[in-house]
């Protein structure tokens, strides 16, 4: 083994063993704040700082027992569909809108000081107004997610098409490319890096917003789940939360990461 | 061998200026370009040689004149005029073979596969890349990628090849390997091409005239020089011939005692 991928495994353990350090730290100032140890238990079942066994949250995260009461693995696929759901329709729309501000100076004028004015407004701002327009639980948060998801995609798509270059364009007038051709086999291919890299910053914040969004509009997903256990003084689960919603976001960037390099020409040599 | 092939009639291009009079870059332009002539444009930077490349081509239109090719007005781009960019312009998420493919499937779509398969590989051969067909723009050398660009733009038959610089970029052993393909193929296809340049011993090299240009703003066609050398030519015995000598010298002239330019 190189000394690269000793360091590579070792600083972050060292790292982990700080982290663990503060946070017993915490748990020793702050009353009833769980310990790392009593947090273990709560996961994966033993006997907790009373002397009580009990069964942890993660023993059997496929458990269902009725509709609402559905073990952590049900809690994180919810989100994941919402999150899913959303997201994929806002690529189903923002691709296209995207390619016409790109390709159309008139789209462009017309749309833009809308789209810099609705970006940067949280999507969480919306979330009252689509639970009063929809009166449904799910479809609040897969639009909550579409509206977060969709700029990313729309600019990042834009941008891929300006960058288009003008040879590129010369060869397709020489040979007398016609509109639709233009878009299939020089524009797309040159944008869809752009676009991936606007997917996988949509993914990323739509994970983010679905735990909170979830915490607003209760019933099922990871995010109501966190906001039960406190609601139950389960401090320990919301840890557990915690670091669920961390991993599992990190897993949807290793894969629109690597989904999105296999898209991109550049990375493939062919710049 | 038709006289009149291509024909540039009082070629005029102005520039727009806002709140001036218009920038005339080229003017009064007049040439006759026989069939499977081979012809050099030269000039100094910023003479409207590749202005005037791009109007043949029908990327840029011009603002005064016509331009025929046989008895056709010429209205924008078309496969029947394929240019040759300075810049390659191969699209990099294709591959070699790819390149040449999407040219001749769109400008033959009559063509079966086996057909298709055929004609690209011959092009391919025809600049000896057989063995860099499946290789991407990135994964090869600057002259390779050009002779893919020269081998995508002879795939499909054009009856005006136009290069554009085309060996520019490259350094110079590779621009006399590339001026050598040229020749060679040159010799197998017959086309008529017209090159825009700015070295003298291209522009002998590879022509049977050259059109020197004056300076701009109001550039327009200084001298024409006829090239008469036996084909196939060779670089190096070409040095000491009287003939050559005589093209170099008469190119020289122009270009740094009749149009000479300050700042260059």
């Amino acid at each position: 083994m190189n000394k690269e991928l000793l360091k590579k495994i070792f600083l972050p353990l060292i790292v982990l063993v700080l982290i663990i350090q503060v946070w017993t730290g915490i748990a020793s100032v702050v009353e009833d704040f769980p310990t790392p140890s009593d947090t273990y238990v709560a996961a994966f079942g033993g006997i907790n700082a009373d002397g009580d066994e009990i069964t942890g949250v993660l023993s059997d995260p496929f458990y269902v027992e009725n509709q609402d009461v559905k073990g952590l693995f049900w809690q994180v696929m919810e989100s994941l569909k919402r999150v899913f759901a959303g997201f994929s329709l806002a690529i189903l729309v923002g691709v296209p809108f995207g390619l016409m501000l790109g390709m159309s100076k008139s789209a462009q004028y017309a749309f833009d000081p809308f789209i810099q004015i609705f970006k940067p407004i949280s999507p969480l701002a919306w979330l009252p107004l689509l639970l009063f327009i929809f009166q449904d639980i799910d479809m609040t948060a897969i639009s909550t997610i579409f509206i977060t998801s969709i700029w990313p995609i729309i600019i990042n798509t834009a941008l891929g098409v300006k960058s288009v270059s003008e040879d590129y364009m010369n060869v397709a007038k020489v040979l007398r490319f016609t509109a639709f051709e233009k878009i299939v086999q020089i524009i797309l291919p040159v944008s869809v890096p752009f676009i991936f890299a606007g997917m996988r910053l949509s993914l990323g914040i739509a994970w983010l917003v679905i735990v909170a969004a979830e915490m607003l509009t209760g019933g099922i997903g990871i995010g109501f789940w966190i906001w039960d256990e406190y609601n139950n003084l389960n401090y320990h689960n919301i840890i557990i939360g915690i670091i669920i919603v961390g991993l599992v976001g990190y897993f949807l960037d290793l894969i629109m990461g690597k989904i999105s390099d296999y898209f991109d020409y550049t990375k493939k040599g062919r710049a | 061998m038709s006289e009149k092939f291509l024909s540039l009639k009082k070629i005029e291009k102005r520039f727009p200026i806002p709140g001036k009079d218009d920038y005339v870059a080229v003017t009064d332009v007049n040439l006759e370009i026989k069939e499977n002539e081979i012809i050099s444009i030269i000039g100094h930077s910023g003479c409207g040689k590749s202005t005037l490349l791009n109007m043949i081509s029908g990327l840029d239109a011009q603002t005064e004149g016509n331009i025929v090719l046989e008895g056709k007005e010429v209205q924008g781009p078309g496969p029947d005029r394929a240019v040759v960019f300075q810049n390659h312009s191969l699209l990099p998420w294709l591959s070699v073979y790819e390149n040449i493919e999407m040219a001749v499937k769109k400008v033959m779509p009559e063509l079966n596969a086996a057909e298709l398969r055929q004609r690209v590989e011959t092009y391919i051969s025809m600049v000896n890349l057989d063995h860099a067909k499946d290789k991407a723009p990135g994964e090869i050398s600057g002259g390779m990628k050009q002779r893919v660009g020269i081998a995508r733009a002879l795939s499909i038959t054009p009856k005006v090849l136009l290069m554009d610089e085309p060996f520019g970029a490259l350094d110079s052993l590779t621009r006399a390997n590339l001026q050598e393909h040229l020749m060679r193929i040159q010799q197998k296809v017959k086309n008529t091409v017209i090159i825009i340049t700015h070295d003298i011993d291209e522009a002998v090299l590879l022509s049977d005239r050259v059109i020197m240009m004056t300076n701009g703003p109001d550039a327009t066609i200084g001298e024409v020089l006829e090239v008469n050398l036996q084909r196939p030519r060779n670089r190096v015995e070409l040095q000491h011939d009287p003939e050559y000598i005589r093209c170099r010298e008469a190119i020289l002239s122009f270009l740094y005692e009749k149009f000479a330019k300050d700042d260059e």
